[in-house]
């Protein structure tokens, strides 16, 4: 394996301790804080650089929430994040922005997340403009080169954004990414919108644009087949919390946690010769307003007993590479 | 293949056009598939293949004008839908082919308790009373699989789960007793872990009713999970129909081969994924030949200049490709590789 946390030679370039989101509730005609939905439950983790790392689980999990508080675009309730060292929280507004270069993100959909008034151009020259890291005189010269990085031509640089089809747009939203020369790439659901054929386009594309510029990746999907594809670590959360974090090997062979086995057993797999036994998990995912106590899994896990329901788990290493927060499981 | 008193809905060289200020395009333009009492078929393909037109052409839902269909025969228990008047549609819809769709929240009502939207299917085509429709409408939801039913019925949609509403949907769907169930992504706006749960719920039901379904899903899983025989869509028509056995242990279009190969696996690791290079043609402005021809790796000459007919194999399997045709220009090796 490329990639283990326990490998000396390789340096984190983002390390989050302790991260907290806990998304206030107004109520009552003084439109007082009444509670709070906690998106994101004190989680811990680092990415070492180079490497892609993914976050998997269910809508409301705290996924995505993770990435935008990566990225302060919702400003988190507590924790740090140290980016090569720094700590992100603790920068002001300024220092923040000008931090943003080294992080970018892509989103889910391309057409809502590219402005359909501005060209190809002007929507990657704005970027250049804003971080100012090519001179203007040079900016066109860029962004033609910055299209061949992703695939498309330089006479598509002066059309607009619904002139692309899906994948292409995808497309402009990794060039704009790109241009910045990022160190970190956040890509949020970025191929889940596209045909399966297009997001294979798009999944190579990115493999190979992380091996010419040397990218981290923080992948965020609920596709365990496409995580298992691009992915050296995995990273599974249930409502707010890390449940396991394993190489993927490690995680896809060996799931540990009931919610992990569940989860990868309920995918249905294209391959009629294969039929697996599936767990199917009873009920819905519990509200993260009034998450249950203890482990937050034990009012779906087969397993339960009566200490699940009282008492958190915490992470506990099964080997150097494998985390797992269950009761059950034995280390 | 089936003997002949088993279809129950046979679809014939079916064409949808619709007709737009920008021209015509021909969103459905050659499906052919027959579907088996008690069985289901897959319809798989795409975005812009056409899957969700077709299955609107069945239950006649094409908003005309732009929509039209131009050609063809759907034939429900031998008789033409196509040729249908609207009132004999409606008695049709709901009652004897129902359907479901991907999001369920846009196809409630908001403002209804998903009781009361049950029992007016019930009163509407079954011309019950409002208590007896009620009553059975809390059975429905009993059926589905949906917890104190009593007082669930009497709750709106937004009191309830994705997963829930989904059920909602199907014991809606299901209220009548229908012979056909269209199923247009049912599970593609949920959760694997709910997806898990709805797929087996709609497995059981389909069991107990002994219905048919058409399973619309662009999910090559979904598709392995739940059918039996499966028509593959490309830029409007049908280029391979078989069973699902077949299709995953032998496919034969280029494009089903394609779209395996392009799908990340989670049983094996690969260092790229084998993408289909290119798009999906404009249905305004289609290849002339072979409508997969400008991105299949086998294309030659005649596939780009003549169109394939939907060739039918002696076990009943069908494919739309020169490949498997004595007139193939290109390499007969190539040919013999992929099974002909």
């Amino acid at each position: 394996m490329m990639t283990t946390q326990a490998n000396p030679t390789k340096k984190p370039l983002l390390e989050v301790k302790n991260l907290k989101q806990h998304f206030p509730i107004k109520g009552g005609i003084l439109g007082r804080t009444v509670n709070h939905v906690k998106a994101v439950d004190d989680i811990s983790f680092t990415i070492n650089e180079g490497e892609t790392l993914s976050i998997v689980g269910e809508s409301g999990c705290g996924k995505s929430t993770t990435g935008r508080a990566i990225l302060r675009l919702d400003e988190p309730t507590s924790g740090t994040v140290l980016f090569e060292g720094q700590d992100l929280l603790a920068m002001s507004k300024k220092q923040m922005r000008d931090m943003r270069k080294h992080l970018q993100v892509i989103f889910q959909d391309p057409f809502a997340s590219l402005n359909p008034r501005q060209s190809v151009s002007a929507i990657l020259g704005e970027a250049l403009a804003i971080q100012n890291i090519v001179p203007a005189h040079q900016r066109r010269e860029r962004i033609i080169e910055l299209l061949g990085y992703v695939g498309l031509r330089p006479d598509q640089i002066d059309r607009f954004p619904h002139e692309f089809s899906g994948g292409q747009r995808q497309r402009i939203g990794i060039a704009r990414a790109l241009a910045m020369q990022p160190k970190l790439i956040i890509c949020d659901e970025a191929v889940s919108a596209l045909d399966v054929s297009i997001q294979a386009q798009v999944l190579n594309l990115l493999k190979s644009l992380q091996k010419q510029f040397k990218l981290t990746y923080l992948f965020i999907s609920h596709d365990l087949g496409v995580v298992r594809h691009i992915s050296d670590r995995v990273m599974v959360m249930y409502l707010g919390k890390v449940v396991e974090i394993a190489d993927k090997k490690s995680l896809f062979d060996n799931p540990q946690h009931p919610y992990t086995q569940a989860l990868l057993s309920a995918i249905p797999v294209p391959d009629m010769s294969k039929k697996q036994e599936r767990i199917i998990l009873r009920g819905d995912v519990p509200s993260p307003i009034n998450p249950p106590q203890g482990c937050r899994f034990h009012t779906r896990c087969p397993y339960a007993i009566d200490r699940c329901k009282t008492e958190v788990p915490g992470l506990t290493s099964l080997h150097d590479t494998h985390q797992v927060a269950c009761h059950i499981v034995q280390v | 293949m089936p003997e002949q008193q088993d279809i129950i809905l046979d679809v014939r060289n079916l064409q949808t056009h619709f007709f737009t200020e920008d021209g015509v395009s021909k969103a459905v333009h050659g499906v052919d598939f027959s579907l088996n009492r008690g069985e289901t078929l897959g319809l798989v393909g795409e975005s812009g293949c056409g899957k969700s037109i077709t299955s609107l052409s069945i239950l006649r839902l094409i908003a005309s004008p732009p929509g039209k269909i131009v050609g063809g025969e759907i034939l429900f228990k031998g008789q033409d839908l196509t040729k249908k008047s609207e009132s004999d549609m409606r008695t049709i819809r709901g009652n004897e082919i129902s359907m479901i769709f991907q999001e369920p929240m846009t196809s409630l009502n908001p403002v209804y308790s998903v009781g009361e939207q049950i029992a007016e299917v019930l009163r509407l085509h079954q011309n019950m009373g409002r208590k007896e429709a009620w009553d059975k409408a809390v059975d429905m939801l009993r059926l589905v699989g949906i917890p104190s039913p009593e007082k669930r019925a009497t709750q709106e949609p937004h009191e309830l789960s994705g997963g829930m509403r989904q059920r909602v949907m199907i014991a809606m769907a299901l209220a009548c007793r229908p012979e056909i169930l269209i199923a247009d992504e049912p599970t593609t706006a949920l959760d694997v872990t709910i997806q898990a749960q709805i797929l087996e719920l709609m497995k059981k039901l389909q069991v107990e009713m002994g219905m048919s379904i058409i399973m619309i899903t662009h999910d090559l899983g979904v598709v392995a999970e739940t059918c039996d025989r499966v028509a593959v869509m490309y830029a409007g028509k049908v280029v391979e129909y078989t069973t699902a056995q077949n299709l995953f242990a032998n496919p034969r279009h280029p494009y089903t081969v394609g779209l395996m190969n392009s799908l990340p696996r989670l049983d094996e690791d690969v260092e790229e994924l084998q993408a289909i290079k290119g798009n999906v043609p404009s249905p305004f402005n289609m290849p002339v030949g072979c409508r997969f021809a400008p991105r299949c790796p086998h294309a030659t000459e005649l596939c780009n200049t003549k169109l394939p007919e939907l060739l039918e194999y002696a076990d009943g399997s069908k494919v739309r490709c020169w490949m498997y045709t004595s007139e193939w220009d290109g390499d007969t090796k190539t040919a013999t590789e992929v099974g002909v």
